[in-house]
């Protein structure tokens, strides 16, 4: 494939046991050479981890990938085998074009020299060439806003004022392919977004860029692909909002509630299966808009039944009660019957849900459960762009500012 | 083996390039031949920055600057005046003391100070190295390169301290670049293997200064080299620093001795220690970072 601008086969990276442990010193190196030389040639068995294990991957042209997963599974190790600041202990990875990382803010930034001479520093560091710098230089300082102070100490900077900056001098690197980890949860609210757009633009002109992050909304608005990294190995990949939702599931499901089982003996009845009624969706059981929505319950009855009771619960992936609706006193004949909802909007965070529906002759139990498959929901998010400020709505608002009409002393009254 | 393949890019790919771009493949160390040395010329810029910012910071810092530049030398000579002249009276070759020793002491201190610092450049850097890359080669090239500065200002002085005492160099004083190239790649042979070496063992750098202290005895930096009896000069002068120091002294005052032919064996000394020293560092920076 022309287009693959990063390639890689059985990467793999061992790490020594005990490496935060006192490092070896010379002197004992020596010891044990001379006190058994023997010894000291046979490799010593210490105990190792491999932090990466024969992890494969192909990256085409202008992809947007991300790397996803729980602290430790070892993302940074890869983003560091491919920015070759590591070597990998097995496996090899081949890259096409010119590769810059940010692997955090304000890399070689020292406190002693001034904003001007850092910028030109860590520039040269982060790997733009002098000529690159000058010519960027006035664009970097106005994006970090700190034109007052740019030959001030950095040591005297505010910590926003540090991140700003460091951040202004990364952003302007213009490699072909970019690799970026968790930087850019960084800043206040309008800084962010500046680096969000900053990155979107990056990845509008066509470059490639490997972003490692937590923020599960960043990665679905982001990127094409995510690849999901568990203890070392790639444990799933595919688009974005399949892998986020099958991690944030997994997430909520190791520390979460289970899901509700299927009760009743199904002798008289049972729901066969559910789906969205609408020529929009894009599949059956996600909904990936946010507007009116029909949601239709197949319900077959092996006899009539007349004093009929229904309930459905709307879960979410934290086994969260979102809705709870309850109908009474149906008189349904035996056959297959649809149980019709029609939500003028269902205002829902994307991210995994489920049905539980009940069906009850009176007070007896016909059938009650989570009905399969789970619902996905993947529409855009009109939330906050961090993730720990959106909430469990996804509400559609229209924002508007005007002066106000109330004179100052009606409202001091 | 879990190798995924793509799905379609949702951007457009761009067209490819007219020059192919360059390719870098990425894999576990291996061999020792590996030196990569134009690399190093790519990543030049980054050479000079790095000289630079270590400049800036250590005048930065002081607040006598670039007096204690000048001050530190001067001091030094006094006190080996004082000390080996005075109360030791040790012979100098005809030069007055303070001129003896100033003009071993400039270039002395320069490798004394590189060497230091190149030991100890990887793990000084360690937040740089650990975050982003560059061929690790630049450090201790910079390291070496950072006390030229210092040299270039304490060489004025003593220039100056030669001519007041009414000492005139010859057209030897060409040579001085060539002794300062050796002494640099003197500390730089040695520094590769110490930086090497302290990154992976890190109490490499607590053995260094008694190294440096022992060096300067074996090199004629106190005393004069005429001292050492006929039988062990050539062994003796097998130390590069040794014809650095005589070759200083005697192209700038004129007096003294040449470096007998001995220094172009120490040089090729030089040379074997700092190709075994490129190899062990070049085989190990791929892997330094997880050792810092």
């Amino acid at each position: 494939m022309s287009d693959v601008v990063i390639r890689a086969e059985g990467l793999g990276k061992r790490y020594r046991r005990g490496l935060t442990g006192p490092p070896e010193t010379l002197r004992d190196a020596l010891t044990r050479v001379i006190s058994s030389p023997l010894a000291a040639m046979r490799r010593p068995t210490q105990e190792h981890f491999w932090a990466l294990r024969d992890v494969g991957l192909e990256v085409r042209h202008g992809e947007v990938l991300g790397l996803i997963g729980r602290n430790g599974a070892g993302k940074t190790t890869l983003l560091k085998i491919l920015s070759r600041i590591t070597r990998p202990t097995t496996g090899w990875a081949e890259i096409h074009g010119r590769v810059r990382s940010l692997l955090e803010v304000g890399t070689g930034f020292h406190g002693e020299l001034s904003g001007r001479e850092n910028t030109y520093l860590s520039g040269s560091i982060l790997g733009m060439s002098k000529s690159e710098i000058d010519r960027k230089f006035d664009e970097i300082v106005a994006f970090a806003e700190v034109d007052k102070f740019i030959d001030t100490p950095v040591k005297h900077y505010s910590s926003g004022m540090y991140v700003r900056l460091a951040f202004a001098v990364a952003a302007h690197l213009e490699p072909e392919i970019l690799l970026v980890d968790e930087v850019l949860a960084v800043g206040d609210v309008n800084f962010q977004k500046k680096c969000m757009g900053k990155m979107g633009d990056v990845a509008k002109a066509g470059r490639t860029i490997v972003l490692v992050s937590h923020q599960m909304n960043s990665m679905r608005r982001l990127c094409n692909r995510v690849t999901w990294i568990d203890a070392g190995k790639i444990r799933m990949d595919g688009s974005a909002d399949e892998v986020v939702n099958a991690y944030e599931a997994a997430m909520s499901k190791a520390g979460g509630a289970v899901a509700g089982s299927r009760e009743g003996d199904h002798s008289r009845g049972y729901f066969t299966g559910w789906e969205i009624v609408d020529q929009k969706s894009s599949s059956p059981h996600t909904m990936d808009f946010v507007g009116p929505v029909t949601v239709r319950f197949t319900l077959k009855l092996l006899e009539s039944i007349k004093h009929g009771h229904h309930g459905i619960a709307l879960y979410n992936a934290d086994r969260q009660l979102l809705w709870g609706w309850a109908a009474y006193e149906l008189n349904l004949g035996a056959g297959t019957h649809e149980l019709i909802y029609d939500f003028p909007l269902l205002p829902l965070k994307p991210g995994i849900y489920s049905w539980m529906v009940s069906f009850l002759d009176h007070e007896e139990l016909i059938d009650k459960g989570d009905l399969a498959p789970e619902f996905h929901v993947v529409a855009e998010s009109l939330q906050h762009q961090r993730d720990e400020w959106s909430g469990l709505l996804n509400l559609p608002s229209e924002f508007k500012t005007r002066p106000s009409i109330l004179t100052e002393a009606s409202v001091t009254k | 083996m879990a190798s995924i393949t793509t799905s379609q890019p949702v951007v457009a790919p761009l067209p490819t390039p007219v020059h192919a771009p360059a390719t870098v493949r990425i894999e576990p160390p291996h061999g020792w031949l590996d030196l990569r040395l134009a690399e190093v010329w790519e990543y030049r810029e980054l050479l000079y920055f790095f000289v630079w910012r270590d400049i800036k910071i250590r005048y930065k810092q002081t607040v006598i600057g670039v007096l204690w530049v000048v001050l530190q030398p001067l001091l030094t000579m006094g006190v080996f005046t004082l000390v080996f002249g005075r109360f030791a009276k040790l012979p100098s070759e005809g030069l007055p003391y303070t001129v003896f020793y100033l003009a071993a002491l400039v270039p002395w201190a320069y490798f004394a100070t590189s060497l230091s610092a190149c030991t100890s450049v990887l793990v000084g850097n360690q937040h740089v190295i650990t975050k982003v890359y560059f061929p690790r080669l630049v450090l201790p090239f910079a390291a070496v390169c950072t006390a030229l500065l210092d040299l270039a200002i304490g060489f004025v002085v003593m220039i100056i301290f030669t001519l007041a005492h009414g000492f005139r160099p010859g057209p030897a004083i060409l040579l001085i670049p060539l002794f300062v190239l050796l002494a640099q790649m003197t500390a730089l042979a040695v520094g590769l293997w110490t930086c090497a070496l302290n990154a992976l063992y890190r109490d490499t750098a607590a053995i260094v200064p008694f190294v440096i202290q022992f060096l300067m005895f074996a090199s004629p930096v106190v005393y004069s080299s005429t001292l050492v009896l006929p039988k062990w000069r050539a062994l003796y002068h097998l130390n590069p620093m040794a014809d650095v120091i005589d070759g200083f002294r005697w192209s700038v005052t004129g007096r003294g001795h040449a470096p007998g032919p001995m220094i172009f064996v120490a040089a090729g000394m030089v040379a074997l220690v700092l190709v075994g020293g490129l190899m062990f560092f070049q085989r190990i920076e791929g892997t330094v970072v997880d050792r810092v």
